[in-house]
């Protein structure tokens, strides 16, 4: 489903990305791990096209389309969805509203007709169930004032109308309590299918004991070195990250 | 930020839609400004007495007075001797409805999307045209007197109901008020005038649609709205112009007198044209718009919505004389370009208990400048009066300018006014989170301009809402960098 090639991307000049290649097929979910400024969020955003960041070299292929030459709003109506970290606030704009524009375009490019307002509400109603989201929540302005757990159930309850088949979920687990990651852990595997992948991009190990990835690739300095299954998650949370950069430093003495 | 940039590029290059002129006849006065075009006028409208001397007064002052340069906008000095003060097209007679009117002047507001045909009418409002000059018709009359409601050109008025007109004319604006007012009182030409009975709810919107067409020609109209005991009336007026690279005056007056338990809501949606992307031509909207809560229990509301003109003076502003009366002015100010406008709004209270309430909202894109100018006055009788004033900023991009200049005088302890103030900009962040969700940015910028301004959408009548809508999305798309 997705193919990533010797991926270098850089951000004013200077690479952070430095030879990424990964391989992730329909029904697989992804861990990405490694310690702060590894890459892991620039992975993410250059994967949605975040402009800031350019591509320097290598290939990214969505069920076999080149994604990187596609704008933003493009891959997202591929079916590449992005949780955001830190999901942005529209003041005087619903959530619904959004939502409604949202799912609305993404038909529209899949040539299919809009959802009137009818359908549109009861695709809602059906969501909601999943990440436990109240209505009142969904018709005030999209996440301003929202606490940070709300922000959060937010982006999966995104990810639950528009139905992608790639979700990547950035430090979903940040500024989460444990109830709340339940609940959106919840939610993500309730989303999951034989048809669908998932990239979890985090920091701890604390969220796959609920989002079980079937591979863990860590991430450092901008390039995968080392990759495995659940287990290694658990070896990283016994030893941190320090035993794989000595690793590493090891090899190259 | 480069495809931004293109985004950008391509859609602030956007031609103005109603750029378009139309050649007819006119009937016009000679160029320039002098005691003799003022009698001309008058002779031409075939103007009682007492309104010439009205003008002739309000010429004689204004020759003493200055152009105001308080404002926070740079323009070069209108050159009054190189205008037209009169251009009216030329029709084979007096139209006694909208059937006798010149099928090629209809055709003119058929093209702006309004019109006139009573049969195809837009539901519900009655709607009068002013064409450089002069009102060409007014349509729903004849269901309107039934009700006594008056509802025509400033010129019939001034034939069909003198005494009305002459007990109100200048007694909320002043023929000598200032500057741009008293130049309006000396040479305006026509404009809408509308009365509501005691009692009457008018049950229809009525509208004035302005359109300047001929070229070097100011359009000087009035409007002068007056609402008895008891009666409620909602005001629409929607101007635009063709492009042209010269600048084009626009100084008018509005007037509202609101007696007790009066209701008169005011809402405009201003789109003159607003000069090329150079900032080459657009008019110049130098206007005074002010309304008097006279009885207790009055009300009178401002609403507009401004996305045209090059240059932007407009206050329209509240005297809460009666008692418990309510002065409100919602706005939403665009500029683009090298677009700048000053507006805000002024409440004065004088009566008991009086209540204000300002939601100002101003966007700036471009290179343009947007000042918020506002004021509120409590006078010493006025106990317990209270403000509430809310003034927003956004800003779109990092070349153009906001400016807030709130003016408070409290002469009454018991006063209590609330002034709030955010400034915010349209964020990549903003756009990007959008473009995830599969929305373009063209649509994001829409969006997220909407909501900033719904506050005030929300206030105009429900078929003009969606109009303003388009009109801010068409004024700002993607002029995000």
């Amino acid at each position: 489903m997705l193919s990533i090639k010797n991926l270098h991307a850089a951000i004013e000049g200077s690479p952070i990305l430095n030879g990424i290649n990964l391989e992730i097929k329909p029904g697989e979910v992804h861990a990405i791990m490694g310690p702060n400024g590894s890459g892991k969020s620039t992975l993410a955003s250059v994967l949605a096209g975040r402009e800031e960041y350019e591509v320097t070299e290598g290939s990214v292929t969505f069920k076999g389309k080149d994604i990187l030459e596609l704008s933003p709003e493009d891959r997202a109506r591929e079916g590449v969805f992005l949780a955001f970290q830190y999901p942005v606030e529209i003041p005087g704009v619903s959530s619904t509203n959004f939502l409604r524009t949202a799912v609305n375009q993404v038909r529209e490019y899949r040539g299919e007709s809009p959802l009137d307002a009818v359908k549109f509400l009861s695709l809602m109603k059906e969501k909601m169930k999943l990440v436990e989201i109240d209505q009142k929540l969904l018709s005030r302005a999209l996440n301003e004032g929202f606490s940070g757990g709300e922000k959060k159930k937010n982006e999966i309850f995104q990810m639950a109308m528009l139905e992608p088949s790639l979700s990547i979920l950035d430090e979903t687990d940040s500024g989460l309590d444990i109830d709340a990651l339940k609940v959106v852990a919840n939610g993500v595997n309730q989303l999951k299918s034989k048809d669908n992948a998932t990239i979890v991009v985090t920091h701890y190990q604390r969220l796959l004991d609920y989002i079980v990835p079937d591979y863990v690739h860590v991430l450092y300095k901008g390039k995968i070195v080392k990759s495995g299954t659940k287990e290694l998650a658990l070896e990283l949370e016994a030893k941190g990250y320090d035993w794989i950069k000595d690793e590493l430093s090891g090899a190259t003495v | 930020m480069s495809k931004d940039n293109e985004i950008l590029e391509e859609l602030t290059s956007k031609e103005y839609e109603h750029g378009w002129s139309v050649d007819y006849e006119t009937d016009e006065a000679p160029i320039g400004l002098n005691e003799n075009i003022i009698r001309w006028i008058s002779s031409k409208k075939e103007e009682p007495k007492w309104l010439l001397d009205w003008r002739l007064k309000a010429f004689e002052q204004w020759s003493k007075m200055e152009e105001p340069t308080w404002a926070n906008v740079q323009y070069p000095k209108v050159d009054l001797q190189s205008l037209r003060f009169y251009s009216a097209p030329k029709q084979k007679s007096k139209p006694k409805s909208i059937s006798d009117v010149d099928p090629e002047l209809l055709k003119i507001y058929e093209r702006l999307g309004i019109s006139l045909n009573e049969q195809k009418r837009l539901q519900g409002v009655a709607v009068d045209v002013v064409l450089d000059s002069v009102s060409v018709g007014t349509t729903f009359k004849e269901t309107l007197s039934k009700l006594g409601v008056i509802f025509c050109s400033f010129s019939e008025a001034v034939k069909e109901h003198p005494e009305l007109v002459k007990k109100y004319l200048g007694s909320v604006v002043p023929a000598t008020d200032n500057y741009y007012a008293a130049l309006n009182a000396a040479v305006f030409s026509d404009g809408s005038f509308c009365y509501i009975p005691k009692g009457v709810r008018c049950p229809m919107e009525l509208s004035t649609y302005f359109r300047i067409n001929a070229a070097n020609t100011g359009q000087f109209e009035r409007t002068l709205i007056v609402a008895e005991d008891q009666s409620y009336v909602s005001y629409l007026e929607g101007c635009t112009a063709p492009q042209r690279d010269e600048n084009q005056l626009h100084a008018a007056v509005v007037e509202i007198y609101a007696a007790e338990n009066a209701e008169v809501k005011y809402s405009t949606v201003q789109n003159w044209y607003p000069g090329d992307k150079n900032g080459k031509g657009g008019i110049y909207n130098f206007v005074t718009k002010r309304g008097i809560c006279a009885g207790d229990n009055s009300k009178i509301s401002w609403t507009q919505v401004e996305t045209g003109s090059a240059v932007t003076w407009k206050y329209p502003s509240c005297i809460l004389k009666g008692n418990n009366s309510i002065g409100e002015f919602y706005s939403v100010a665009v500029t683009n370009n090298f677009q700048q406008a000053d507006t805000g709004t002024k409440m004065i209270h004088i009566g008991k208990n009086t209540r204000s309430r300002i939601v100002s909202k101003g966007i700036s894109a471009g290179k343009s400048q947007n000042s918020y100018r506002g004021q509120v006055q409590v006078m010493k009788r006025a106990s317990n009066a209270r403000n509430f004033s809310q003034c927003d900023s956004l800003l779109m991009g990092d070349k153009c300018g906001a400016h807030t200049f709130p003016y408070i005088d409290i002469q009454n302890s018991s006063a209590k006014v609330e002034h709030e103030a955010t400034t915010s900009k349209i964020g990549e962040d903003q756009i990007f989170y959008c473009n995830q969700r599969g929305i373009s940015s063209e649509d994001a910028v829409a969006l997220i301009v909407n909501g900033y301004a719904k506050e005030v959408l929300n206030q105009l009548p429900m078929e003009f809402a969606v109009e303003a809508q388009k009109l801010l999305a068409l004024t700002l798309e993607g002029s995000v960098g």
